[in-house]
């Protein structure tokens, strides 16, 4: 695999507090990785220590294969960079922004940033203090998505659009994963985590939790199952893997891990089943069990 | 009757929590009032204190207050000379103008925390949002300035009548500063309606204490006109010490209501967020200049150091514009010969080298200003857009170097160009505009050091940028109060201004000033050094 970042057991500590705590992280070439975490798990360290902008206490961190800290300036001609919070200069326009940004980047094409600002409906002429949250991220996006790079790196880059101007963000990540690139996205938007991203990394508390594609995370974890039985079942509780049963009548609902879910379907057609439902676990719910781990732990017990 | 309840009604619903907003205010603010209260205090009591030390008879004291009244350069920088042969004279001579400065920078700050910058931020939506009267903030920004300027100027009078000076001259010199800071305060309020950012707010509230400050100097040094044109100067024409005077203080509490009354009147035509000057839309397209961050410093500083520049150039002019009457007042005393005497030149040239040294020390806020545009960079992210790109670290903290290193030569420069030619002007000596023009710019030496001492705190850590603020305010002290104090040679030695001859008086002296320019250079090459290593916010 052609990886563009490596990430390896990266410590991160402010005085005291440790931020990092032994992180890893693999995207490889031509992926869109998707960097998924409570707030506060690290996402936004992750990404400084990436950009140079903060020192490694430990760990080995590379991108295109070399030293993020090292050769910063250099490295950042191959990437574009969408922070969480986006801030401007208050007294330059967003079209001074966008073209000293793209200069600074090596160069911006020409036609895909009038392309991008009609496509963005973006005025280039307010001065950014009077843009609102999401015309500032408009203006890091097109700077961003103009610039000739390989990988972007997008910190919740949707955060303040509205969903058309999100449509138009994720066909842009489309034709940008085309042409082979790389993106790591940290975002809470799921819908657009599904929609875009091949591969997830959940993080909690400076660690990586769980990482895969959405098939393998989902793999992991629970799938629930709803089904109308010819006969009220029994025993389903003693079955392995099986949890939360509720029985009601001839009705049985229960959640079951996904890798005993043949098992448990099986068990299931003793009793004749005349309905079935069952749901693949959303990637919500995926998140929600991997950040609430302790909330999960007191249910079983 | 209906009229009457109704406005009754419509005043307590506009200021309705205001004490909430007041008493959050003390909260966020008690270390810093505490700071600037007692610095302003100390700045008293320390003068009754050093003369009390340094006369020990009346003789002394007499002989003393003789000479220094018929300093011009004293007068252009403290204030006109009254009672000078007793102690509460001295310390309302030495101290009132200061007082005043640092008075008014603390309301300036003050008032400009809790109205624009809250309103820049967007703090202030947040608190308009919640049960907050259309006028609180701005009452409760008033009144917190109020409570600090009462208590500043009480703690003054309180502690030099404590000291044993008489009362009448100890209020009136507290109400003087409290006053002037009062009135610094009501043109903030007043700028933060008219622009649209703290910045704007401070840059104009900013010139008209330099204007205040050039306008009774210029006027103490001539019949005094010009004087009543200043804030400063009602607050020394109510008479510390010597016969008060009481009325001037209505010219200052009138100013106050007048401009407070206006501010509110700006406030109330305009909405929340913008300024009643209008921001015009920009360029779609980055001009020439942005193509580098050199480009991108210079646009961001350019207004600064125009600003800046003809500040120091009207200063300049103003001094200069003394001209050869400074002659006439500094007359043949023994002390005028004492003091001015020593670098062998005449009491005009010596005057102008203090006037020379004078407008670097105000050139070097510029400096430090400058470089410390680096720290907003970071705190406010901008930064980490602009180093996401193929832009190194140093080349990045380079251009503001750049900036603020020629900028700071531009702007002394324009200081010295208007001594030279202020001077020229009223004497007809041409001459003097390239010796008055040498002895202000060989000071861009010390101040370039002053800048670089601001950037090695901020390359180490960006709080500790304001490390160059405190080496500033330490040199004036030393120019100031070096003598009068009786501070030890190697303390006065610390100060980099020292080390040069003070031109015209003297020669220059090449060997200290090149080796000053050297340790700027290690200093700024040091931080270099060191912001490479470090975090970036």
């Amino acid at each position: 695999m052609d990886t563009v970042i490596d990430i390896a057991g990266l410590v991160k500590r402010f005085g005291k507090t440790t931020a990092l705590d032994g992180l890893d992280l693999q995207v490889a070439r031509g992926e869109v990785h998707g960097f998924l975490g409570p707030n506060g798990a690290g996402k936004s360290t992750t990404i400084r220590v990436l950009l140079g902008l903060l020192r490694a206490d430990a760990g080995t961190v590379t991108l295109f294969g070399k030293d993020p800290w090292r050769d910063a300036a250099e490295l950042h001609r191959r990437l574009a960079y969408v922070p969480g919070d986006v801030n401007l200069w208050p007294n330059l326009s967003g079209g001074e922004v966008i073209d000293l940004l793209g200069r600074l980047r090596g160069g911006l094409d020409e036609k895909r940033r009038a392309v991008l600002i009609e496509r963005f409906e973006l005025d280039p002429t307010k001065k950014s203090r009077t843009y609102s949250k999401g015309n500032r991220q408009k203006v890091a996006l097109v700077a961003a998505l103009a610039a000739d790079v390989e990988l972007l790196i997008l910190d919740e880059p949707t955060s303040g659009l509205d969903p058309l101007m999100e449509a138009v963000f994720t066909g842009c990540i489309d034709e940008f994963k085309d042409d082979g690139h790389s993106v790591l996205l940290s975002s809470h938007i799921l819908a657009e985590v599904e929609r875009l991203c091949d591969r997830v990394s959940i993080i909690g508390s400076g660690r990586t939790a769980e990482t895969g594609t959405l098939a393998e995370l989902r793999h992991l974890t629970r799938t629930s199952v709803s089904a109308e039985l010819a006969e009220p079942p029994t025993g389903l509780d003693s079955l392995t893997g099986v949890h939360s049963v509720v029985v009601e009548g001839l009705r049985a609902n229960f959640e079951v891990d996904t890798v005993e879910l043949g098992a448990a379907l099986e068990a299931l057609g003793h009793f004749g089943i005349r309905t079935l439902t069952s749901q693949p676990p959303t990637l919500e719910e995926l998140f929600l069990r991997h950040y609430g781990e302790h909330v999960a732990t007191e249910d079983d017990s | 009757m209906s009229e009457r309840q109704r406005t009754n009604h419509e005043a307590g619903t506009a200021f309705t929590g205001t004490s909430t907003l007041l008493r959050f205010h003390l909260r966020r603010d008690r270390m810093m009032l505490l700071w600037w209260i007692a610095g302003a205090f100390v700045l008293y009591v320390s003068q009754a204190v050093s003369t009390d030390g340094l006369y020990t008879t009346q003789a002394q004291l007499d002989k003393a207050a003789k000479g220094m009244e018929s300093n011009a350069a004293f007068i252009a920088m403290a204030g006109p000379a009254r009672a000078l042969n007793t102690v509460g004279g001295q310390v309302a001579w030495q101290a009132a103008a200061f007082g005043a400065i640092v008075a008014g920078l603390m309301s300036m700050f003050l008032i400009g925390r809790h109205t624009r910058a809250e309103e820049e931020s967007g703090r202030d939506e947040l608190v308009r949002a919640a049960v907050v009267g259309r006028h609180a903030p701005l009452a409760a920004a008033a009144l917190i300035c109020l409570i600090a300027d009462v208590l500043l100027g009480g703690l003054i009078a309180g502690g030099l009548i404590a000291y044993g000076l008489p009362a009448a001259g100890s209020v009136a010199l507290g109400m003087a500063a409290g006053l002037a800071g009062l009135v610094f305060g009501a043109v903030t309020l007043v700028g933060a309606q008219l622009t649209q950012s703290a910045r704007g707010a401070y840059a104009i509230t900013g010139a008209v204490m330099a204007l205040s400050y050039v306008l009774r100097a210029v006027g103490d040094i001539g019949n005094g006109a010009l004087s009543w044109l200043s804030p400063i100067g009602w607050g020394q024409y109510m008479k510390a010490y010597a016969g008060e005077s009481w009325w001037p203080a209505l010219i200052s509490v009138a100013t106050v209501g007048l401009l407070g009354v206006l501010a509110v009147r700006l406030f109330d035509r305009r909405d929340i967020g913008s300024g009643v000057l209008a921001t015009r839309p920009g360029p779609a397209r980055g001009g020439s200049s942005m193509h580098t961050t050199l480009g991108l410093a210079w646009r961001l500083q350019r207004a600064s150091l125009i600003g800046w520049a003809s500040g120091l150039l009207l200063g300049g002019l103003a001094f200069g514009s003394i001209g050869d009457d400074v002659g006439d007042l500094l007359g043949d005393s023994q002390f005028s010969q004492d003091v001015f005497g020593q670098g062998g030149g005449t009491l005009v040239d010596s005057f102008y080298g203090v006037m020379a040294l004078m407008l670097a020390l105000i050139a070097a806020g510029f400096a430090i200003g400058s470089v410390l545009r680096l720290r907003g960079e970071e705190t406010d992210h901008f930064a980490e857009l602009l180093l996401s790109t193929a832009e190194p670290r140093w080349r990045w903290a380079a251009s503001h170097l750049v900036i603020a290193g020629l900028g700071s030569i531009v702007v002394i420069a324009a200081g010295g160009i208007g001594l030279g030619v202020g001077f020229a002007l009223v004497t007809g000596d041409s001459s003097a505009i390239l010796r008055l023009f040498g002895a202000t710019v060989q000071y861009a030496v010390p101040v370039l050091l002053i800048g670089a001492l601001s950037w090695l705190g901020y390359s180490v850590r960006s709080a500790w940028g304001a490390f160059g603020w405190a080496v500033l305010g330490f040199c004036f002290v030393i120019m100031m109060f070096g003598e009068s104090l009786q501070l030890p040679d190697w303390l006065m030695g610390a100060s980099p201004f020292r080390h040069l001859a003070l031109v015209p008086a003297e020669d220059f002296r090449l060997v200290p000033w090149l080796l000053l320019l050297m340790l700027s250079a290690v200093v700024g090459a040091a931080g270099m050094v060191v912001l490479r290593r470090r975090d970036l916010a």
